[in-house]
């Protein structure tokens, strides 16, 4: 149990590394898609809808293989630049889990704009501030507050969502946890080792975001 | 399109019957889920600070560690635990419980975790005056729970138990790690033979989102029902 946890720890940073680089990534695609969704036009609105739909109804192992199994037939890829990253499966992992939390992140965010007053924009308007600076100084500021309940549960869903990266024979914490117990036949033992560092995890994020909802709260 | 053939030659009704393992196995985990759900959510209202203590530790812990995680956990222990059990009654054979069941119960306890914070929330938000309007009709413990608690927190737990269901769908596709054939590891299976991995994984996906819309669906008709009267 002991002689385990120096390794489960070096994982967890991997686990780490991939949570975090997919989230930036994801919260890039989010608040693109996000906007397309308030977008009037239906072409663009039904586009991104049905972004979000696809990838939250599919189960995230299945957009794993697709991505790292399934984009390597085609031969036409393979003799692009694009090749250089959908080789690795590291790449292949952060691909489809910052386009799984894209999709969460777009419906949260989505939500959050529309629960915005219309008269905090009104105010904006009747002040002579451009549609352009309302957008980004008003109205993106009040729905990242909205949304911050809801986007550190995404966060732990996603941290539990990165342990699938060991399908694709990436070391992280998961995987590394499995390899000992296949090795060693501890499954209990190491079950608790590995649990208590993702619930530790679990336990600094839901924190973090508590803090944050405390410092940027309205009153 | 030969590929998904019936028969012999295509893969059509073996993804077919991998379909109907995916719906079979979800339908399980979510009863075993809604039986863990109905021993922890009274845990989790009581007054006890022990009771209490073992419920939310069940939540917690569950709802903070991959489900790939605990699969492995049951996939590797859970033989070595029943035989640990048939042992201590004098059954020292080997014991090779079936990848469904262990399976099931995974996804099971994971699911349940999600129902007990469902149902919990539910029944906190019934009006108090609900509980002793049950009590000065002189109902006993049962005919208040069943004729006026319980339909009150269906109708408020519905759309929430519809992501639980979404959720345990789609947890499902993690127990091929365990050699269960359901949609993913047929899809593993067929695309490993036929070497095309994207038109497999892509029609998987497209299974799943079938269940998906048309579970939602149902559900809709469900909510619907409870929800008369308001």
């Amino acid at each position: 149990m002991v002689n385990s946890l120096p390794k489960l720890l070096s994982a967890a940073f991997i686990t780490l590394k991939l949570l975090s680089v997919s989230l930036i990534i994801g919260l890039f695609i989010g608040l693109f898609f996000a906007i397309l969704r308030l977008n009037k036009n239906i072409f663009i609105n039904k586009f991104a809808y049905g972004y979000s739909y696809v990838f939250r109804g599919t189960p995230l192992l299945v957009q794993i293989f697709i991505i790292y199994f399934g984009l390597g037939q085609i031969e036409y890829l393979r003799s692009t630049v694009l090749w250089v990253i959908l080789k690795e499966p590291y790449w292949c992992a952060i691909i489809a889990f910052a386009l799984n939390t894209g999709a969460y992140t777009s419906e949260i965010l989505r939500s959050a704009f529309q629960t915005i007053k219309p008269g905090i924009v009104e105010a904006g308007k009747s002040l002579g501030i451009s549609n352009r600076v309302i957008f980004y100084k008003i109205q993106i500021p009040i729905a990242i507050r909205q949304s911050l309940p809801a986007y550190g549960n995404e966060i732990i869903l996603m941290m539990k969502g990165t342990s699938l990266a060991s399908t694709v024979t990436i070391m992280d914490l998961t995987g590394v946890a499995k390899y000992i117990i296949s090795t060693t036949f501890k499954p209990i033992e190491v079950f608790i080792v590995a649990g208590g560092i993702y619930l530790f995890m679990t336990f600094i994020i839901h924190n973090l975001i508590k803090y944050l909802e405390k410092k940027y709260s309205f009153n | 399109m030969e590929l998904l053939a019936f028969g012999d030659t295509g893969w059509g009704d073996e993804l077919f019957y991998a379909t109907l393992m995916t719906i079979a196995v979800s339908i399980t985990a979510m009863l075993i889920g809604f039986f863990f759900a109905l021993i922890f959510t009274p845990l989790k209202l009581s007054q006890n600070k022990f009771l209490n203590f073992i419920a939310n530790s069940y939540t917690t812990i569950i709802r903070g560690v991959p489900e790939l995680l605990v699969i492995y956990l049951f996939f590797f222990g859970g033989t070595g635990a029943v035989m640990f059990i048939a042992s201590i009654f004098g059954y020292n054979e080997y014991i090779e419980i079936n990848a469904f069941i262990t399976g099931a119960f995974a996804i099971g306890i994971i699911s349940g975790a999600y129902s007990t914070e469902v149902f919990r929330g539910a029944i906190q938000s019934i009006d108090k005056g609900q509980f002793e309007a049950a009590n000065v009709l002189g109902l006993n413990k049962f005919g208040k729970f069943f004729k006026i608690i319980l339909p009150q927190t269906l109708r408020l737990a519905i759309p929430n138990l519809s992501n639980v269901w979404q959720i345990t769908l789609k947890d499902t596709s993690l127990i091929s790690v365990t050699g269960l054939v359901e949609i993913m590891r047929q899809s593993y299976v067929a695309a490993g033979s036929t070497r095309d991995p994207l038109f497999f994984y892509s029609f998987a996906a497209v299974l799943y989102l079938l269940l998906t819309f048309v579970s939602m669906k149902l559900i809709n008709r469900l909510e619907v029902k409870y929800s008369r009267g308001y």
